[in-house]
């Protein structure tokens, strides 16, 4: 067995929520990095992976539980962690040599040396010709090639990446991780593992020996694989596309979903940002004759070119007002769905209403509140506050207003944005 | 300018000899050398309060003054940079710091800087007896305050919007503080700072002005300068000077805008992130020049490299990690104590004021002065709203006009930076012409420097009204006042604002100079809280300044605070267009 190069023990993470609550993002968080590997970290958005990226790398410290990095306790940025981010974080102001060798100023290592390290680095990473270029210059891939070389220049012993081709279009992300893995395979760098963090399933895939899929609410780790499938992989290979499923499978028969599916959700839920034209637009393919009303989920997600970042919340709001199930990796559109799809504009709004009046308990409370108020009105600031002992502000915004839209569209309630005002569409 | 063009290549670069811009160039930057180090000499001269320095009509000394003046404006901008690094810096990294910075510079960007100078220049003339460096510093500092306080507000305000992904950079890399701050947080900083001290420039004309001339307790102090020969050129009643001064004046600024201003905001376009960047970029002759030549090329990498071992200075190293920093973290009784000083200076502050003032005063007294503070601000109201009538329709016609509004966008600048007290004289000679009601005919004087940002910012606003919007409009065939009140008006609606709170910030300023002034023996004087400072301060009853720019800073800020900032909370969340 090879060296233990970080171990997690027990990790937990909180984060402040209203006045006195706290709301756990992670929980009991267990495992071992070892050298030679290719970690992938999946899972949905929000499930919390990101923040344990950061704690790995030492950048935020765990509510509880310890980190260790080659035995010793991490409480800061750690030497020998290198870091590429999913939005590049060049310095705009410097060219990309000037931006390759910050590390090394930190460093303060001397002129000459930062400049010959630099060089060979910017030269290794295939930025050969671009040294005086502003990042501005540069196209979304070359930047996040800046990115790795300004991590590789210091020679560090783990590399960090968080997301690190989301923000590229595929065949630019497509070259750039073929290119990282060559360099990986050759050994160039001195790097003696990498974990990333993704929401890809066929990325995780495609680069990693072993694949952390991660569940949300509080996110933990559901299960580890191996993947043992041989360089270079190809995603039309049956094999991949098996793993692929069983992924799938995996992240559609969490916990989580067995609460929505026995309608256990409470005021507290994080609603799923989905608009009802998305949704709707879902179940139109879904109820097409072709697929008659059943579709697998790596297929749906390639019909529609979303990743499971993007898949995940429709199928999510889908199965919540149960126009939709999901199981072991297919979705199935159910008799209501069927109805609400073929029904006209005025009718599926009617559906809609009653659907999410039934089905989503803060939107029946906002519509309970109202109905009971001797004007029918509120301030969303009395939403807000009652969302902010479960979430974060920004989340809690973000729930609201995703609630607000539904609501509109059913005709639950009516919003007026300057006064900050729900109302009751049509009081009685 | 294809003539600039002309030498761009890749052969320049292997050329070693100097090339014909760099006669220019070496021309350029010894007058740069000469330029300060004359004026070095010219301010340490020895001065005794009431000698008279003889002030000049004769046009050929102009050049000199103008150089005087311009040295002032120099010295107050860095002074304001060095400010802004240390109290923006500390601002936004330390919150106790910032619950006293912030509200005070919110409070001085409030207060009327001309009534402050009559207290200011006992005190530096004080601190250097004997020497002209007394009324000089006053002045300067006149400058300072009325630049100072946005940069740090400016500075401090992008320091703490740093994108966290780049302090995330920072941290993994174990940049120091210092490295920090010249890597990261002033060049994030720099396009801002550059702007607003830019903006805040045009108020300084006016401040040095106004305060190189000034009259403090019966003694009329005189620094040479274009202002104090506007100065003696209205007490000579000696039209043709005045005529040569606002021409000299115009140059300076123009010269001002070439030499300084725009050459740094040409440079400053590569410490944009890619989507702020204009598609046309803001060109500069003189970075050209600095680009382009290779004695000013070497001399640029250079700088860099000192710049880059200023950077890297050992000493400044810090090794504090974060968790010796949470051990120096304080107890929080530290805390609780801090938080009892804040609130025992603020109250004692209170109480001393309210003491002075109950003191040295009848409440008939300071019932007058409000009532003048109304006075004034109903002129100021009023003078908003007939500059709004003129210029809102202007500034959309010229808006909408590409070609129109390229060059009325400079003009308005350059009338904005210039200051408008030059042109007073002119404005008192029609009134005693024909013997105008005084408290009418010298309202407009105040708006008369600060109405021009009414007029720019609407022409911004009018420039980005985007074409589909306008050509929906066509379509539906919506025009006349229709087109104006669903299309135009909202759609520069938060641009509007934005210059009527600048308008009418200046003209509070203004209404020190321009409710009291005179043409050779004469006087004019209009009713009002600007005059009553003015008054006091020539005959130098502090007490009494004291009361009136009290009184103006509680008008100014309760107006901010009531009416402007809702007004713009509103504005910029309903029509800002992205």
């Amino acid at each position: 067995m090879s060296e233990v190069i970080i171990e997690t023990v027990n990790v937990q993470k909180c984060f402040k929520t209203g006045d006195r609550q706290e709301r756990l993002v992670l929980d009991s968080i267990n495992f071992k990095m070892y050298e030679g590997e290719i970690i992938a970290v999946l899972g949905k958005s929000g499930s919390g992976k990101s923040t344990l990226l950061r704690i790995l790398s030492g950048l935020t410290a765990p509510s509880g539980g310890t980190v260790f990095y080659r035995g010793q306790a991490v409480n800061n940025p750690v030497r020998g962690i290198g870091m590429v981010f999913q939005t590049f974080a060049l310095l705009p102001w410097l060219t990309v040599l000037q931006n390759v060798e910050l590390g090394l100023e930190a460093l303060g290592i001397a002129k000459v040396e930062r400049h010959e390290r630099a060089l060979k680095a910017i030269d290794m990473i295939g930025l050969d010709g671009f040294e005086t270029a502003l990042p501005k210059e540069l196209s979304g891939g070359m930047r996040q090639r800046v990115g790795f070389a300004r991590a590789l220049v210091v020679n560090p012993d783990v590399l960090m990446m968080d997301e690190p081709f989301s923000a590229l279009d595929v065949l630019t992300a497509d070259n750039l991780k073929s290119d990282l893995l060559d360099l990986w395979q050759s050994k160039k760098t001195g790097l003696n593992a990498i974990l990333f963090v993704t929401h890809s399933i066929e990325e995780a895939i495609a680069m990693a020996d072993r694949v952390i899929v991660f569940s949300a609410d509080p996110g933990s780790i559901r299960s580890e694989l191996k993947i043992t499938l041989p360089f270079p992989r190809s995603d039309i290979d049956p094999r991949f596309r098996n793993q692929v499923d069983r992924i799938y499978t995996l992240m559609t028969t969490e916990p989580q979903e067995e609460k929505i599916q026995e309608g256990m959700i409470d005021l507290g839920y994080r609603l799923p940002e989905a608009s009802v034209s998305e949704v709707t637009g879902l179940l139109e393919i879904l109820n097409a004759p072709e697929h008659q009303g059943k579709m697998d989920l790596p297929d749906l997600s390639n019909t529609l070119m979303l990743d499971i970042d993007n898949l995940f919340p429709l199928t999510e709001l889908l199965q919540i007002l149960r126009f939709a199930r999901v199981s072991a990796g297919d979705i199935t559109i159910t008799d209501q769905g069927t109805a609400f799809v073929e029904a006209d504009i005025l009718e599926r709004k009617k559906i809609f209403s009653i659907h999410l009046k039934k089905y989503v308990p803060l939107a029946r409370y906002i519509y309970d509140q109202l109905v009971r108020h001797p004007h029918h009105r509120a301030l969303e600031e009395n939403f807000l506050s009652l969302l902010e002992d479960y979430f974060s502000e920004n989340e809690a915004e973000r729930v609201l207003r995703t609630v607000i839209e539904w609501g509109r569209y059913a005709e639950l309630f009516a919003y007026d944005y300057n006064a900050g005002v729900l109302s009751l569409e049509n009081p009685h | 300018m294809p003539f600039f063009r002309t030498i761009w290549g890749s052969s320049y670069r292997t050329k070693r000899f100097p090339n014909y811009w760099d006669v220019l160039a070496l021309f350029f930057v010894l007058a740069v050398i000469t330029f300060f180090a004359w004026n070095a000499k010219e301010m340490a001269t020895p001065y005794q309060i009431g000698e008279q320095m003889p002030i000049s009509l004769n046009p050929k000394l102009l050049p000199f003054y103008a150089g005087r003046t311009v040295m002032r404006m120099l010295i107050a901008l860095f002074i304001s940079l060095i400010s802004t690094f240390i109290f923006g810096t500390w601002a936004a990294k330390s919150k106790r710091a910032e619950r006293i910075i912030i509200p005070a510079i919110d409070v001085l960007q409030s207060v009327p800087i001309l009534g402050f100078l009559s207290v200011t220049i006992a005190l530096f003339i004080a601190l250097f007896p004997g020497s002209l460096l007394g009324p000089e510093c006053a002045a300067v500092f006149a400058i300072f305050t009325s630049q100072a306080w946005n940069m740090i507000f400016v500075f401090y305000q992008t320091i703490r919007a740093i994108p966290a992904d780049l302090e995330d950079t920072a941290r993994m890399f174990h940049l120091s503080a210092w490295q920090r701050f010249w890597r990261i947080e002033v060049p994030h900083a720099m396009p801002g700072l550059l702007w607003n001290a830019m903006a805040s420039m045009s108020a300084g004309w006016f401040f040095v002005v106004a305060a190189e001339a000034i009259t403090v307790s019966n003694q009329e102090i005189l620094l040479p300068g274009i202002g104090s020969f506007i100065a003696v050129a209205i007490q000579a009643a000696n039209m043709k000077a005045i005529g040569y001064a606002v021409l000299t004046m115009f140059i300076v600024i123009l010269i001002y805008d070439q030499l300084l201003f725009r050459p740094l905001v040409a440079w400053a376009e590569k410490f944009k992130p890619d989507e702020q960047t204009p598609e046309k970029p803001i060109e500069s002759w003189v970075v050209n020049l600095f680009r382009r030549t290779n004695l000013m090329r070497d001399f640029g990498v250079k700088l860099t490299n000192l710049f880059n071992s200023f950077v890297n200075i050992k000493t400044f190293h810090s090794s504090l990690d974060q968790t010796t920093r949470a051990s120096l973290r304080s107890h929080w009784w530290v805390g609780l104590f801090w938080d009892g000083l804040t609130i025992l200076l603020g109250v004692s502050a209170f109480l001393f004021l309210a003491y002075y003032i109950a003191h040295n005063f009848s409440l008939r007294e300071v019932a007058y002065v409000f009532l003048l503070g109304i006075v004034t601000a109903v002129r100021i109201f009023i003078l908003i709203l007939l500059c709004s009538l003129l210029w809102v329709p202007i500034g959309i016609w010229v808006g909408l006009r590409p070609g129109v509004s390229q060059v009325a966008q400079g003009v308005a600048q350059i009338l904005a930076a210039f200051p408008a007290n030059l042109l007073y004289p002119f404005i008192v000679m029609f009134i005693i012409r024909y013997q105008l009601n005084p408290n009418i005919w010298l309202s407009p004087l105040m708006i008369l420097g600060s109405q021009w940002y009414i007029l720019f910012n609407v022409i911004a606003g009018a420039t980005v009204v985007p074409k589909e919007l306008l050509r929906v409009a066509d379509n539906l065939g919506v025009f006349g006042f229709l087109r104006s009140k669903r299309v135009l008006l909202p759609s520069i609606f938060p641009y509007y604002i934005t210059g009527a709170i600048t308008a009418a910030g200046g003209a509070w300023n203004a209404s020190i100079v321009a409710e009291v002034v005179s043409w050779g023996h004469e006087k004019l004087i209009a009713v009002g809280l600007g005059s009553y400072i003015t008054k006091y301060t020539m005959s130098g009853d502090f007490a009494r300044i004291v009361l009136g720019i009290s009184v103006m800073c509680l008008f100014v800020i309760v107006i901010n605070r009531l009416v402007w900032q809702p007004l713009y909370a509103y504005a910029e969340s309903r029509y800002l267009l992205e």
